[in-house]
Order: structure tokens, then sequence, then C-alpha cells
């Protein structure tokens, strides 16, 4: 691999993607990303995916059925518990 | 960047919330009225980790959406994500007296909840994919698919509903670290230590499973540019 990160290939770059990302590297300032169109789109997709994922899912409340059974197994356990009276 | 979002950046922490909902009525109560989680979870909480029933309901009632969706995010399967939330809570009754505030309560039940969901998980086969295997390139998910057109590229916008079906669609393995990471906001030592891997795999996981999520949303947009 070429020690200049501004040549380096798309694929030597894209290797080192998850730990840069993972270790909190700004990529949109690595100089590969700066001329590079590709990747450029790639980081700004990933970009796009984690700010809607932070958008997903909003709670939902669980069916009633779950703490009428959670009700039901406390009085069981409590029946079975040793110092149960 | 001050408020945008990149991969490197971990979404704010939802797990640290309190309870979303006050605690009236019963454990079933629809209620939505906001109340300061501390103030109301501090008095239940107490009265709970004192044996009283009414107040693990209340409990319940604070808690409930919140672990419940957990479950829900983390599974991808309502019926499962219901049993887990069952087992999730009972397991806070036995070990609600155990809690001593170190941390505050919501987020030890989060961790007690994720715990729950990765017991199960394993019970059902669940295996990370090695760091050997996640690193290496591969040819028909690593990076070289990634050297798309750009004109295929998502163009800052995403279907909801398309991303949601793609994080369903995910293997378990990477939705769950997408979902506690992206998601839920852990950082990777801690997804490293909860599902005993290197913090290594969890980032190349993390980087696979969003690359597998682009790959979907990017197949999906091309059949519906198609005439």
């Amino acid at each position: 691999m070429n020690g200049d990160p501004s040549k380096m290939s798309c694929a030597e770059f894209q290797a080192q993607m998850a730990e840069l990302i993972g270790s909190g590297e700004d990529l949109s300032a690595h100089p590969h990303v700066g001329g590079c169109e590709r990747c450029r789109a790639l980081l700004a997709d990933l970009t796009t995916i984690v700010e809607a994922a932070r958008q997903l899912f909003p709670s939902v409340e669980p069916p009633d059925e779950v703490w009428e059974h959670i009700e039901s197994a406390i009085k069981r356990e409590d029946k079975t518990a040793p110092n149960a009276g | 960047m001050a408020d945008a979002p990149t991969p490197t950046q971990a979404p704010q922490r939802t797990r640290a919330g309190g309870g979303e909902e006050a605690a009236q009525g019963t454990a079933t109560g629809r209620s939505t009225a906001a109340q300061p989680a501390s103030a109301a979870d501090a008095e239940v909480l107490a009265r709970a980790q004192a044996g009283d029933h009414q107040a693990f309901a209340q409990l319940y009632a604070l808690h409930k959406r919140r672990i419940y969706s957990l479950c829900l995010r983390m599974v991808g399967n309502v019926a499962e994500a219901e049993d887990l939330t069952q087992e999730a809570f009972l397991q806070l009754h036995r070990k609600i007296a155990t809690f001593r505030g170190d941390s505050a309560f919501s987020t030890w039940l989060h961790r007690l909840a994720v715990n729950v969901v990765l017991m199960q998980l394993r019970k059902k086969g669940l295996s990370l994919i090695s760091l050997d295997e996640a690193m290496e390139p591969n040819p028909e998910e690593g990076p070289g698919r990634s050297f798309g057109a750009p004109d295929l590229t998502l163009a800052g916008a995403i279907d909801r509903l398309a991303l949601e079906r793609a994080i369903a669609d995910l293997p378990a393995g990477y939705r769950l670290i997408f979902v506690l990471h992206d998601v839920e906001g852990f950082e990777h030592n801690e997804i490293a230590s909860m599902l005993d891997c290197s913090i290594g795999n969890s980032k190349s996981q993390l980087h696979k499973a969003r690359l597998k999520l682009r790959e979907a949303l990017r197949m999906q947009n091309r059949q519906e540019a198609r005439p």
C-alpha cells in the first residue's frame, strides 16, 4: 500500500474505513475522500443511513397480555419462593 | 459539522432516558402524560425494591415501551419481543433489590434487557462472524461492491420503511451490532464487552452492516428507477 493517504486506491481506503470510522476519525477530511467522488458518495450514504437510523423505531407499546403474563409468573414465583408465606 | 452526524459519531443515547410515560393506573394503562422521569422513578423504584407489587406494576408502566421497543429492534419479531420483554421484567423483579444506584435505573434496566436478548440469541445459536472473516474483502459483499456509479447513491434521502425493512433483513449478528451502536448508542468497547468479541470485530461488523444496508437501499432505488 502507498504510504501517502492522498494516493490511496479506493480499495485501500475502503479496507481501512471500518477502523477509521470506528475510531471516530472525520473521514470527510481524509485526503482520499477529497479527491474521490465515489468514496465521497459512499461516505455520504453511510452518514445518511446513520442519520436515518436515529429517526427510526418509535417506541412501541407492548400488548396488555405481556403484563398479564409477567404478573402470573411473579405470582407463581412468589408461591414457590423459600420464604413464601 | 456540529449537528450533522457522521458514521463516526454514535447517536445520542436513548437508553439513558427515563420512563416515557407517567405511572398512572395499572401497568397496562396507556397514559402518555409527561412527568419528570427521575422523580417518578425514584419513588416508585424505592417501593418496588421494598416488595410493593403495585409499585412494580407502575415501574412496568414507566418502562414497558422502551424495553419492548428495544427487544423488538434487536430481534425484529413481535412474538419474540413480547417473550423477551416478559423475561426482562421477570429478571428485573428478581434482581431489583440488588440495584444500588451506581448508574441511572433506566440505564441499568436497559442493560439488563440487552443481556436478556443476547442470552436468548446465544441460545438460538447466533454466532458473530469472526474478525478474520469480517475484515477479509469479499467479492460478493465487501468494499468492492461499493464502487457504484455516483448516480446510484442514496442522494441524502432514505425511505423510512425501506430502511426499516433493510434492517430487519440484515443477518442477526449485523442487525444486533447496528441496533446496539447506531440506534441504541452503545460504544464499540461496550458492545465488545457485551458480545464477548473484540472492539475491532464490533467496528468491522458495524461497517459491514451499514454497507449491506446501503446495498439494499440502492437495490431498491434501482428497482424503482426501472420503467
